[in-house]
């Protein structure tokens, strides 16, 4: 296979990765930044996300009603969580919350197990097939699967979208400001339980999204598969600056671009074409960085996000911490 | 305007404010003075609806403010300008001033408010895209103080507004202070800085340890023998 | 004002003894009645005991939350597992240890008592706390959610490693084959070792440190106590005793795979752990009793009603309800004085 191909593939799927790292990693940091919350449960929103959007389409309804019915649905979980779960907790130290993160995710977990027995579904449940996110895009001798280029693309317009609402609105700029001084912010008059109704809802929605398109690539659904998802969400946000919205975005493509890294480079050796490199060279890369090095990426990218927090605990955009007005 | 009761406010187990009385009307400028730690900040943090009282009354124009939360009560007219300015370090001059007025309901005079402020404080037009942390302190004093003026309010908490500043910064921004009262507003300020805030008030109450121990017109206050020597140092 | 008289003395252990003397009636009634179903209940009991003993040890009494020990009580559970593995056995289920593993074989018996168990059971901990001390030394320095975090990122790099260690167990496929050695004796053994360890670690000057920069890690350091080395002791202590407890369960259920050494279980311990209080020996007995109690009668309604997961939500909204209105657990950082139950007007049993 020629190599400028495969580097062409391998970018397309880094940035698609990406997008979806940076959809879910900037969910978790709007919460964090205001409210010094990790919502565990997060990840749980995509699964469920995924979950409403396999029944819809089992139950045979057209695309676009699946698809408001999934948001609408991930949107009102992500709301009464936080009602129910976080509201009556604000202003516990910090690893109450982190806890009570946990919880909620068990109750989501277990809930849609029970859903889908009830349902008589089987688990793990096969996502239906969508037509319009299926198959492959041909550019020449490049094949790049149709959901990647959708993952990408859906990412890059939702974020940049993102960026203008928080700058641009009088919403936006009030989650900012409660990211950056909650006392302060309730001084300018500001709702804080709207504002942090409005996190929750947002970050649910790209949620949504991210999961609908985790579940087109996985093709199958099981309760407990949001947890891997938040876990590198976490690390992408941490990695880019956690705590801010640009910090999470540039940390979900960096998370990307790194998983892509790590999993394409161990083989390296065996698909450089001939004659590229020294032989001696070719026969060291299949010697340290055989294939099977891949499998132990999700171990990598731990091992890098303990690093970060030792550190850089800043991250990438290294932001500071801020101080509590008494 | 404003009338506290008998207003109790606990840290926990701290008792910080033991049932302190004052009143303020239209038009005055009323202050309070004492030494750290007697509860004035507390006081301004309980008006404003940063603290909830144990016991007393706090009524505004006849409304009680012990239920409301911060937000309402901004809505009502009262601003607070907190000790250490807690500006939004990360985001620009004008974003601050834009936050200012971001619950008001009539959003085209905003941009007009914005050049009213300018005109008060000149250098923060100058500095209008600049983040706030960038400020020097007398900038960023001028900026909170604009910044709860947006909001048009009818009573605004001025606390420590001298804090940390150099005399020079200290008489300009008292001389802001000076004009906004003769614009009419109701101002209740809280100084550590006795002397000015005497020179620059109509009454005066004097606090200690969660009480208020003297009160009356600040004339009279600042010729007051025990409030010479404990506060103003002669 | 209290004279450590002898009889004082003597009239304190009395709680204790009293409390031995009935465990080990009871678990000799047990034992002799030969129901299977109720002694291996109080068999994970009383693994559960310990492993939310050894959390609270880190967890609750530093402060320090670590979401990452499942991870040592799979190194305690692997590790044990293949040294108990008789030779021949090892052989043919392990065909590709490295030479000098493949000789060790911890099967033999003195007498009738199992040496080769509990040597390696020992052996396998002192391992597990080496990686511990390690471990500890690089993320005691973090704090709050970060460092719950970063032992979350322990516990999914060991869950990897294992997966991908084909050689040693066996990758994902079924680890079986393990000898039964566990059984009502050792098991209450060990937590009885345990209950007594973590109670002298809380009551002694370390335990106060721990206490101490738990609070307010700042305002410790700032009257010169060390926060970096109570920290580092009750994690190592307590990985010690989370990879015992992973030697026991090992040998208790025989079969296994890395997907056993999850979040669920950690889910699990935390939920005991909270219940009960965190920095409360005690607690940790009441609240581990509880939820096996609980979730072991929740299990007996899913079955007939086919309703499974019921449990789970039913444990996760009582985790919640805890929180929010009873933080610190049943018992807080209080104890049962045991030691007090003898003694005449010598104060409320609870202190």
């Amino acid at each position: 296979m020629n190599l400028v191909f495969y580097v062409i593939q391998q970018f397309v799927n880094a940035l698609s990765i990406g997008s979806l790292y940076a959809l879910m990693a900037v969910g978790l940091a709007m919460v964090f930044s205001i409210l010094r919350l990790i919502n565990f449960a997060h990840g749980d929103l995509i699964m469920v996300a995924a979950y409403f959007a396999a029944f819809a389409l089992l139950g045979k309804l057209p695309l676009v009603v699946t698809i408001v019915l999934m948001l609408a649905g991930t949107v009102l979980v992500g709301l009464l969580m936080e009602r129910v779960a976080y509201r009556p907790i604000r202003g516990a130290p910090d690893v109450s919350a982190l806890l009570t993160s946990f919880a909620v995710g068990q109750i989501l977990q277990n809930g849609t197990l029970l859903v889908t027995r009830f349902l008589q579904k089987p688990n793990p449940l096969a996502f239906p097939v969508i037509g319009a996110l299926s198959g492959v895009f041909t550019f020449g001798s490049i094949t790049v699967s149709r959901v990647n280029v959708v993952s990408l693309l859906l990412g890059i317009i939702l974020l940049v979208l993102l960026s203008l609402f928080v700058t641009r609105t009088n919403l936006g700029l009030s989650m900012r400001a409660a990211a950056e001084d909650l006392p302060a912010a309730q001084l300018m008059g500001i709702d804080i339980n709207r504002v942090i109704a409005t996190a929750f809802a947002i970050g649910s929605g790209l949620a949504a999204v991210a999961g609908l398109l985790f579940a087109v690539q996985a093709g199958q659904l099981t309760p407990y598969m949001g947890f891997t998802p938040v876990l590198k969400a976490f690390i992408a946000a941490v990695i880019g600056g956690f705590g801010s919205i640009g910090g999470a975005i540039v940390g979900g493509y960096a998370l990307g671009g790194l998983e892509v890294l790590l999993t394409a480079i161990p083989g390296i050796g065996d698909i450089l074409p001939p004659g590229l490199v020294a032989p001696s060279v070719q026969a060291w890369l299949k010697h340290w960085l055989p294939s099977s090095l891949s499998s132990y990426r999700d171990a990598f990218v731990f091992v890098i996000l303990i690093l970060v927090l030792l550190f850089r605990p800043n991250g990438i955009l290294g932001r500071r911490e801020r101080e509590e007005m008494g | 305007m404003l009338e506290l009761r008998e207003v109790e406010v606990a840290y926990g187990n701290i008792r910080a404010l033991k049932g302190i009385s004052l009143t303020v009307a239209e038009g005055e400028l009323v202050t309070l003075i004492g030494a750290n730690g007697a509860g004035k900040s507390t006081t301004l943090k309980t008006i404003s609806g940063l603290l909830r009282p144990k016991a007393g009354t706090l009524l505004y124009r006849g409304q009680s403010l012990d239920r409301l939360p911060p937000h309402k009560i901004v809505t009502l007219g009262i601003s607070h300008c907190p000790e250490g300015r807690h500006l939004f370090g990360r985001l620009t001059v004008v974003e601050n001033l834009r936050l200012g007025a971001v619950q008001r309901r009539d959003h085209e005079v905003v941009q007009s408010d914005i050049e009213h402020i300018y005109k008060l404080f000149p250098i923060l037009q100058e500095r209008s895209a600049q983040l706030a942390a960038t400020l020097s302190g007398g900038e960023q004093q001028m900026l909170a103080i604009g910044r709860a003026l947006m909001s048009r309010p009818q009573l605004l908490l001025l606390d420590e507004p001298s804090l940390g500043l150099a005399p020079i910064l200290v008489e300009a921004i008292f001389d802001t202070i000076r004009q906004l009262k003769r614009e009419g507003a109701t101002i209740l300020l809280v100084e550590q800085n006795a002397r000015l805030a005497l020179d620059i008030a109509d009454r005066a109450y004097v606090m200690e340890t969660g009480h208020v121990t003297l009160q009356g017109p600040a004339m009279e206050l600042k010729y007051n023998p025990q409030v010479e020597h404990t506060y103003l140092g002669t | 004002m209290r004279l450590e008289t002898r009889e004082w003395r003597l009239k304190s252990a009395m709680g204790p003894i009293v409390a031995i003397l009935g465990l080990v009636i009871v678990l000799g009634l047990l034992q002799a009645a030969g129901l299977a179903f109720w002694q291996g209940l109080v068999v994970n009991l009383g693994i559960f005991l310990i492993l939310v003993l050894s959390l609270n040890l880190s967890n609750g009494f530093t402060g320090v939350f670590s979401l990452g020990h499942i991870g040592f009580m799979a190194l305690g559970a692997y590790g044990s597992a293949i040294l108990t593995l008789p030779l021949r056995e090892k052989q043919e289920y392990l065909p590709n240890l490295p030479a000098w593993l493949a000789g060790a074989h911890f099967d033999f018996r003195l007498g009738s008592f199992p040496l080769g168990f509990l040597i390696a059971t020992m052996i396998a901990a002192i391992l597990v706390s080496l990686v511990a001390l390690l471990v500890g030394l690089v993320l005691m320095r973090l704090s709050g959610h970060f460092v719950a975090v970063a032992t979350l990122g322990f516990l999914v790099i060991v869950r990897v490693l294992l997966f991908n260690a084909d050689n040693l167990t066996r990758g994902s496929r079924t680890f079986s084959n393990v000898t039964p050695y566990t059984n009502l004796w050792w098991v209450w053994g060990w937590a009885v070792l345990t209950i007594y360890m973590v109670w002298r670690i809380k009551q002694s000057s370390y335990g106060r440190a721990m206490f101490a920069q738990r609070e307010d890690r700042w305002a410790a350091q700032s009257i010169g106590i060390d926060v970096l080395s109570p920290r580092l002791l009750a994690f190592v202590v307590s990985a010690f005793f989370t990879a015992v407890a992973g030697s026991l369960y090992a040998h208790f259920i025989t079969s296994f795979s890395p997907t056993v050494f999850y979040f669920d279980l950690t889910f699990k311990v935390i939920t005991m752990l909270v219940v009960g209080g965190m920095g409360s020996v005690s607690g940790s007995i009441v609240g581990t009793v509880l939820v096996v109690g609980l979730a072991e009668v929740l299990r007996r309604l899913e079955d007939p009603s086919q309703l499974y997961g019921m449990s789970g939500i039913i444990l996760a909204v009582l985790f919640i309800l805890i929180i929010i209105f009873r933080r610190d657990g049943l018992l807080g950082q209080r104890e049962i004085a045991l030691d007090r139950l003898f003694m005449k007007g010598g104060g409320s049993a609870v202190e």
